[in-house]
């Protein structure tokens, strides 16, 4: 049985992390994230979850505290946001070449600078290439899902890779939302009680070293496991997915294709941005346009031969980047669907738009004037700025 | 190095690697750092106290120790810090002296 609530997405975070009950929490306090593990606090004060909560003094002791506690087979989460995230940039391809399965709740909020509190994804984008699986949510039911999901993802004996979870600051972090949240008891059933760990630090029979010295003539092997991993982590997230809709019976991927079988015209987001999106696909559906999102859920993994396949009908598809990778040819969403489509015969026409940097507001307007530019493609630029003054 | 040899030598692939480089621990001890250094810590045991100060003070296990007695240096692991002499408390001459490397052996009493 499960129960509807109204939660904040950082409240529904906070959840799932109650009822995960995790060995070890090591989190430092950052907008728009701090509710998370102040909420994630009090259960500990109230006792309502076993958790070692360890209040460290900056975000990078927080991961370098995660990481210990994880060398030593515990069920590790953390929770931060940009700066934030940041500050941890140094751990965390250390957590994944360690392969850690500690799981963050990641919420989105653009780097500095200039100084910006508000939502966009520059800040994870920037970890993308650190070995973490990284979820994308829509809304707070999906991050409280998604979360629930990621400690079997990170745990199974194929992946053993550090997931983060994330929301979109302010949008899902602090926006009450209708969400149904399953029974303690099924979530506990669902993620198992423990971490079945074999490495364990502390394990004084069998005595390990953890974090060694790599050159030359061993690092890239250990770098190629990880891309491995990553590459076997989109079976496992399929798996884990299937097993949580039957239970659940809300279904998740890689990715969520939204009026994508006929489609068109298309667009690529991720994040709370979908939302909007469906409500203006629907809107054109209702005047006879064809159009679709693809929406990802998975960007690391990404996607790729799946993403290729799905957009491979359209004619012309706009990809929507919430951060600028300021390779002046795009952003990184951009940049990897075009890749991942160059191999197809027919392939769509694609476009890119950068939007809602440093939460600059995304509205109907602005995503039906994205759908208006694919039906004249061939006069775009490859790459705009979407509702930018000049 | 010794555990650094190319060439014909077969090393292990990432497929059957261990997980995270983690290892059982101690293997330093197969690691010969001996090579690294540029001075080396020569004993003198004709002044030396036993007080194992250089034992207890050496970062690399090099200071070796029978049956509570100061018995010699462990040249395949010892960097050549200079703790150990840095730390040896006896006088006026210390009884563990720093000697450039080059000296190899000859320096070596």
């Amino acid at each position: 049985m499960s129960k509807v609530a109204a939660r904040t997405g950082n409240e529904a975070m906070a959840e799932a992390m109650r009822q995960i009950n995790p060995d070890v929490v090591a989190a430092y306090p950052i907008t728009p994230a701090t509710e998370i593990v102040m909420i994630f606090a009090k259960y500990v004060a109230d006792g309502l979850v076993d958790t070692n909560f360890v209040a460290v003094e900056s975000e990078h002791s927080a991961m370098s505290a995660c990481v210990g506690a994880s060398s030593t087979g515990a069920r590790v989460m953390t929770g931060t946001s940009s700066q934030g995230l940041a500050l941890m940039y140094e751990i965390l391809p250390i957590a994944s070449a360690l392969r850690l399965p500690i799981v963050m709740c990641d919420v989105n909020r653009a780097i500095s600078g200039p100084i910006n509190i508000h939502c966009d994804h520059s800040d994870t984008m920037a970890a993308r290439d650190f070995g973490w699986i990284q979820i994308f949510s829509e809304n707070s039911q999906e991050a409280y899902d998604s979360l629930i999901q990621a400690i079997r993802i990170a745990e199974d004996p194929r992946v053993h890779l550090p997931v983060m979870v994330t929301t979109d600051g302010f949008i899902i972090s602090h926006c009450l939302d209708r969400i149904e949240i399953v029974e303690d008891s099924e979530v506990k059933d669902f993620v198992g009680k423990d971490r079945k760990s074999k490495n364990g630090l502390l394990d004084i029979n069998n005595p390990v070293s953890v974090g060694l010295l790599d050159l030359q003539d061993y690092y890239f092997e250990h770098r190629v496991s990880v891309a491995q991993a990553m590459k076997d982590s989109k079976k496992v997230i399929i798996e884990v997915a299937d097993e949580f809709g039957k239970k659940f019976g809300r279904k998740y991927g890689l990715f969520e294709g939204y009026k994508l079988d006929d489609a068109e015209i298309a667009i690529v987001a991720l994040g709370s941005t979908c939302g909007t999106a469906k409500a203006v696909i629907d809107e054109l559906r209702s005047k006879g346009v064809k159009a679709g999102m693809l929406k990802i859920r998975s960007f690391r993994p990404f996607p790729a031969e799946e993403i290729s396949a799905a957009l491979s009908k359209c004619k012309a598809v706009a990809v929507l980047d919430r951060s600028d990778s300021w390779s002046a040819q795009g952003g990184q969403v951009f940049t990897e669907v075009r890749s991942a489509m160059f191999d197809m015969a027919n392939r769509p026409k694609l476009i890119n738009f950068i939007y809602g940097l440093g939460g600059r507001e995304i509205d109907l307007p602005l995503i039906r004037s994205v759908f208006d530019s694919l039906k004249n493609v061939e006069k775009q630029p490859l790459v705009q700025y979407l509702g930018v003054r000049e | 190095m010794n555990n650094m040899k190319t060439g014909s030598e077969a090393k292990p692939g990432w497929k059957s690697l261990p997980e995270g480089d983690i290892v059982p621990a101690g293997t330093a001890a197969q690691f010969k750092t001996g090579d690294w250094r540029s001075e080396r810590p020569v004993w003198y045991p004709e002044r030396c106290i036993h007080c194992l100060f250089c034992w207890i003070s050496c970062p690399d296990s090099s200071i070796i120790v029978k049956d509570q007695k100061m018995t010699g240096i462990d040249y395949d692991h010892c960097k050549g810090c200079g703790i150990c002499v840095k730390e040896c408390p006896v006088k006026p001459n210390k009884a563990l002296e720093m000697k450039p490397e080059r000296e190899g052996e000859a320096c070596q009493r």
